[in-house]
């Protein structure tokens, strides 16, 4: 039904996709769970409250998330140049993208790590726990089930985000939706890069949930 | 110098609109390999007495000393090497859920830089001590409660403390397995030498294990001493209280419906020693008086191996023949003590 011409671009844009949603969750997290460990401690009830540090941040995320994705694309396109060397295709769509999901990430880890039971932080600092200690044995691992399921859920987010690159010429699935369904009113092309976007964020959901329900040793 | 000194200490908890005064001039002193027991209804302050004990809890005032070192003046570095020294048992176990029992127990090791094939090897030797050995690969969400107390204690030990604190560590447990988390304990106690603080409301926990015990209330010490002491001789209205309540616990014998109770002129409180629980010093009473006493409550109990009889009877209005009965138990070498209030 499409020429082989069609099919390779499809592939080439699978590709582009999992390049750019990989990469910028990787990065993000790189960011985002640092951030996010850093807002859980520094709040008034965390193991390291600091008040200054925590609103500081809280603002960032705050800011950050509040900008429409597609305005922070642009926004950033000086920035992004300034890295990468060019404004346009997937790696250049990494850097807003891993902009957008270091607050989001951060705010995830966050909401993770507040599940963790307070008694056995409690226990971890009876026994002489350091902070590093504590946030590395007790809440990471502790929170280690969530963590993962906040790792699907981004990887969901940011497969959608990069699509929504494609407008501005991001490369990937999203860019071929655009360029053929979208301007060129070619309806095929955009149904099936649809299905493709919808196969791989139901593909990251199941094995997100299937190694975290693995991992989870409460029952 | 005592193990533990606590010297006037006070904690204040304040929030935005409100002071606590949690603890108010607290002293105590805890002797190496004491049980020792601190008692109160809940908000008492004994828990923030406990966490001031490793400083978990900054106190507002006053100081606490460890083996002679200040906790107040030790620099945070210090103060984790200290709490090596101090481990800690809670109600709810506190055992790290994706951990399985043998990498739980190793935890407190891995945190003092032991390596992990030396600590899992040490872990295994004292999941032995509380008779968990074959649960080694299990993880907690798989245990009974008593269970996962077992391993709370054995990670306790890892340490080799010096200092256990136990926080209402049988108060979510049934009283059979309470009854064998206190005898691991007692075992804990006389075996290491461990000293050990326990916090608890339950009086019946302070009777089967502690040596001496103190009575908090409202932030307080109301009294302290040999629980020995405090059981036949109690003080305050609190450790009254406290006492009586123990006895409702521990399927007492009431005799008297409510209403009757009301009505007696006197009451009283008999404490038998271990000698005199052998003689019907009651019946022999009432025959010899011709009046007939009415028993309001009556219990044995078995503190620190020696048997107390408890006893609390109502006397007749008569106050001549409310003379005469006090005079015969006196003779008799008992205790009398005029109770109050309701019993």
């Amino acid at each position: 039904m499409f020429s082989s011409e069609v099919i390779q671009m499809l592939i080439k844009g699978i590709g582009e996709t999992l390049y750019m949603t990989l990469a910028s969750t990787l990065f993000g997290y790189l960011f985002g769970l640092p951030m996010g460990i850093l807002l859980t401690i520094s709040d008034r009830d965390g193991i390291r409250p600091n008040s200054i540090l925590y609103k500081i941040l809280d603002v960032i995320a705050n800011i950050v998330r509040s900008v429409p994705f597609l305005i922070l694309l642009i926004v950033l396109i000086p920035f992004t140049r300034l890295i990468v060397g060019k404004s346009y295709g997937s790696t250049a769509t990494i850097v807003p993208l891993v902009v957008a999901a270091v607050p989001y990430i951060a705010r995830m880890v966050e909401s993770s790590l507040r599940e963790v039971d307070a008694g056995v932080i409690e226990a971890a600092r009876s026994m002489g726990a350091s902070t590093f200690t504590i946030v590395t044995k007790v809440l990471l691992v502790e929170a280690r089930t969530s963590l993962i399921v906040g790792v699907t859920i981004t990887l969901g987010t940011i497969l959608g985000y990069s699509a929504m690159a494609g407008t501005v010429g991001g490369g990937g699935l999203g860019d071929i939706a655009i360029r053929y369904g979208y301007y060129r009113y070619e309806v095929g092309i955009m149904a099936v890069t649809v299905v493709l976007l919808i196969l791989l964020v139901q593909i990251f959901q199941t094995i997100g949930m299937k190694l975290s329900v693995r991992l989870d040793k409460r029952k | 110098m005592a193990q533990i000194e606590v010297r006037h200490l006070s904690k204040t908890f304040t929030s935005k609109d409100a002071q606590v005064n949690a603890l108010k001039d607290i002293n105590l002193e805890i002797e190496q390999g004491d049980i020792y027991g601190i008692i109160g209804m809940s908000g008492a302050g004994k828990s923030t007495l406990v966490r001031c004990l490793n400083y978990l809890e900054k106190p507002t005032h006053g100081e606490v000393w460890v083996d002679g070192r200040d906790l107040g003046g030790m620099t945070e570095k210090e103060l984790l090497r200290q709490r090596k020294d101090i481990a800690m048992i809670f109600q709810h176990f506190n055992l790290l859920m994706q951990k399985n029992v043998v990498d739980n127990v190793s935890f407190p090791l891995l945190i003092q830089g032991v390596k992990k094939k030396e600590a899992r090897k040490k872990a295994r030797e004292l999941l032995g001590i509380v008779g968990l050995e074959e649960k080694e690969l299990a993880y907690p969400a798989q245990l009974s409660g008593g269970q996962k107390q077992r391993v709370a204690i054995a990670r306790a030990l890892a340490s080799e403390p010096r200092i256990l604190l136990c926080d209402e560590a049988t108060s979510a447990l049934d009283p059979q397995t309470t009854a064998s988390i206190l005898e691991l304990l007692k075992d804990i106690n006389t075996q290491f030498g461990i000293t050990i603080v326990i916090i608890t409301h339950q009086m019946s926990v302070i009777r089967k294990i502690c040596s001496h015990v103190a009575i908090m209330s409202q932030g307080e010490i109301k009294e302290s001493g040999l629980v020995n002491e405090i059981f036949s001789h109690p003080k305050t209205r609190e450790a009254r209280e406290l006492i009586l309540k123990d006895i409702d616990g521990e399927g007492a014998v009431h005799l008297a419906k409510p209403q009757d109770r009301l009505m007696e002129a006197k009451k009283i409180r008999i404490v038998f020693s271990e000698n005199s629980s052998f003689e019907p010093v009651i019946a022999n009473m009432v025959l010899k008086t011709g009046r007939p006493v009415n028993i309001l409550k009556a219990d044995t109990k078995n503190v620190g191996g020696i048997a107390k009889g408890e006893m609390i009877l109502g006397l007749p209005e008569d106050r001549k023949l409310q003379q005469e009965i006090e005079d015969y138990i006196r003779a008799r070498g008992l205790e009398i003590e005029e109770v109050t209030g309701d019993v």
